[in-house]
């Protein structure tokens, strides 16, 4: 159970390599120390965000994870869940690749469209299967605000975050009734690993800054953020502006 | 009468009083004993826990994904004994229905909580107390009898010294988690009106106030003290101390002679489910805090109606909504007789970290039954509201560690955030207790949201 001030007791990272994903659980565990399930390849990251999080006093478990692999999706949630209630799912894993090959190279394209749509689609329904079981928990999904409106720069990408940002918005309505908040999480430019080197966009942010805000909304419930909060209405402006305008913004 | 067709529930969103933490289960209400039974076996893999009218205020009457009894159905009074005292009623009767019931026979409930929305099962599952505990302890010291039906569908009698005294005992306090009590015989008191002849001390400082309550409690049936925790300074802690007896008719002024033991509750108004979050703030608890403090002057010999003594917020309905869509929390926990100081210490922690806390109730406890989970031991009792904000999990983690430090306990049917450490530490017959749930529900039919939080099973 989440309680009633909003400390979960057990938090499933998919993609548990992910920089966002795991300030999220820092996040919770800064507050509380709670049951942690890594799914991920295995790595020297993984093993070291292990050990960082046991260190904060986590019982943490990890579950091997390929989001390429659909086939083996329903065995890693139900490893996943074999632990015992799940308060909070985040899924967290995706590729941001690379624009320019992705749209000329078939192969490239259907790699991101496979690990951040079919990937996250695949766990979602999994996921939500067992959310609904328990009655009760949070699935957070971390969209983009790439997948608001498609720019040049970075469509292919943000294709596959419109997919998903659709998918989750959707499945939050289907599983309110069961008890069950799903939150999408529709970050800026973050700076991390997956965006290094590339020239930071405006309101650009931090994980620690994004997981902050997962947090809360979590904890309040709420069912869709941006992050930072005034990309919502910077989108919201920017959804609205005529092609050959938006065409020329240095975006 | 196993051949009854399983019931049917529906899904329906649950949470408790502090209208926290809510999960979705299957609602199922049956109307007799064999349809309790029914709904134990037919429970699915997340398990069954009965529900009554949802005033505690954590998760206990709750369970995610799984199945829950609602008990209101079960809501027949069989007997009342004038003479004796013995009361036979269901385990869905309120106490605020029971003791209409039983007024008129001049009878009273012995323990009654702050509130009489509550069901018979709930007094017993959470072995409720109320302000009378120092003299007449806590609900379970009352029940003569109860039925209770297990996870096997065996309906089982129960007295608290023959056989099955252990499960009788360990459902007392046990949050549910041994069956479900459908019905029970309860000894009541005998009183010749429905009045109190009430003390009202307003005390200046907090240390004052628990000294007042130390030396003379005795000599009350009722003692209770609120105090104001937003002022600070040489009046920090100031407060009303209230404490009562029982008038007899002599005491009653004439024009209730007539009919002594006559009781309505008015009920003024019903809080509308519109509050902003953050309605009690700083400047709104200094508010009520003065004007609560001011309207008692120290008097004594009052007559006071029952609703004026024990239960001043039943006039207002759904009060809990004022504290608005984020909901609330009630931290209550008690502390050895010599741990006083832990009072002051929580309290000043509560003002350090800028939470108000306008409704503080202290009491000081009686002794203690056999219940292993019953929560009162002899000790001070303290009690406040917190309405649910930013920080607050960690304030409440520090003062956990203060009331465990002093060999203190939180109170079940209040408890929505701690851990699962907090409640080990706190009851040390915990594990005697999981034996005897262990050995009448060895599968773990009984869950509930708080069972699966706290690691209670």
């Amino acid at each position: 159970m989440i309680d009633a001030v909003g400390n979960p007791q057990s938090i499933l990272l998919l993609g548990g390599t992910s920089e966002i994903g795991l300030a999220v659980v820092e996040a919770f565990a800064s507050d509380r120390p709670m049951r942690v399930v890594l799914a991920a390849r295995p790595s020297p990251r993984l093993d070291e965000a292990r050990a960082r999080l046991e260190g904060r006093g986590c019982a943490v478990e990890t579950v091997e994870f390929d989001a390429t692999d659909l086939g083996s999706h329903a065995d890693v949630v139900q490893k996943a869940f074999a632990g015992g209630d799940v308060d909070v799912a985040v899924v967290a894993f995706g590729l941001l690749g690379d624009n320019e090959q992705a749209w000329t190279d078939a192969a490239h394209a259907v790699e991101l469209a496979q690990v951040n749509y079919t990937a996250a689609v695949s766990v979602g329904v999994l996921v939500a299967d067992r959310l609904k079981e328990q009655g009760h928990g949070a699935l957070v999904a971390l969209s983009s605000v790439a997948g608001e409106r498609a720019r040049r720069s970075n469509f292919v990408y943000g294709s596959t975050k419109a997919g998903l940002d659709a998918f989750y918005s959707g499945l939050t309505e289907a599983l309110r009734p069961h008890g069950v908040v799903v939150t999408v999480v529709r970050p800026g430019f973050v700076h991390t690993k997956m965006t290094e080197g590339l020239q930071a966009a405006p309101l650009s942010t931090t994980p620690e800054a994004v997981a902050a805000i997962v947090a809360d909304a979590v904890r309040t419930r709420k069912e869709l953020v941006w992050a930072p909060a005034p990309l919502r209405f910077v989108m919201s402006i920017l959804r609205h502006v005529p092609r050959p305008i938006f065409r020329r913004l240095p975006l | 009468m196993s051949s009854l067709p399983a019931p049917v529930g529906e899904p329906r969103r649950l949470h408790g009083w502090g209208r926290t933490a809510p999960s979705v289960a299957e609602v199922v209400t049956p109307r007799d004993p064999e349809e309790v039974a029914t709904a134990i076996r037919g429970a699915g893999p997340r398990g069954v826990i009965a529900r009554g009218l949802g005033r505690s205020y954590g998760d206990p009457a709750q369970n995610g994904g799984g199945r829950v009894v609602e008990m209101t159905g079960l809501s027949r009074i069989h007997s009342i004994d004038a003479e004796s005292g013995l009361v036979d009623v269901d385990a869905g009767v309120s106490l605020d229905t029971l003791m209409r019931a039983a007024l008129p026979f001049g009878l009273w409930l012995p323990v009654l909580p702050g509130t009489r929305q509550v069901t018979i099962g709930g007094a017993i599952g959470a072995d409720i107390h109320g302000k009378a505990h120092h003299v007449v302890g806590s609900f379970g010291n009352h029940v003569e009898s109860m039925v209770l039906v297990t996870a096997d569908g065996a309906v089982r009698e129960l007295t608290p010294d023959g056989e099955g005294s252990e499960l009788f005992w360990a459902t007392v306090g046990g949050m549910g988690l041994t069956g479900i009590v459908v019905r029970a015989r309860l000894r009541l008191h005998h009183v010749e009106t429905a009045y109190f002849l009430v003390d009202t001390d307003q005390i200046d400082n907090l240390d004052d106030l628990m000294d007042r309550q130390t030396r003379d409690d005795e000599k009350y049936a009722e003692s209770v003290s609120w105090f104001d925790a937003v002022t600070t300074g040489p009046h920090f802690g100031r407060g009303i101390l209230t404490r009562a007896n029982h008038a007899r008719l002599d005491d009653l002024p004439e024009k209730l002679r007539a009919q002594p033991l006559k009781f309505d509750a008015p009920q003024l108004l019903t809080v509308p489910d519109v509050f902003p979050p953050g309605m009690l703030n700083k400047l709104t608890g200094k508010i009520f805090s003065e004007l609560w403090y001011r309207k008692s002057p120290t008097k004594h010999g009052a007559v006071q109606n029952i609703t004026q003594f024990l239960h001043p917020l039943d006039i207002i309905g759904e009060w809990n909504r004022g504290y608005g869509p984020n909901g609330f929390l009630q931290y209550q926990f008690v502390v050895p007789p010599d741990r006083g100081d832990v009072i002051r210490t929580v309290l000043e922690r509560i003002t350090a970290a800028g939470k108000v806390s306008a409704l503080n109730v202290l009491k000081r406890f009686g002794e203690g039954n056999r219940a292993p989970l019953s929560f009162p031991r002899p000790g001070w009792t303290l009690c406040v509201d917190i309405p649910i904000g930013r920080g607050l999990g960690e304030l409440c983690d520090e003062l956990d560690t203060i009331v465990l430090d002093a060999g203190g306990r939180h109170y079940l049917a209040k408890e929505s955030r701690t851990s699962a450490e907090a409640i080990r530490r706190g009851y040390p017959r915990l594990d005697e207790w999981r034996k005897v749930r262990a050995a009448v529900d060895p599968e773990g039919v009984f869950a509930s949201d708080m069972s699966r939080r706290l690691e209670l099973v």
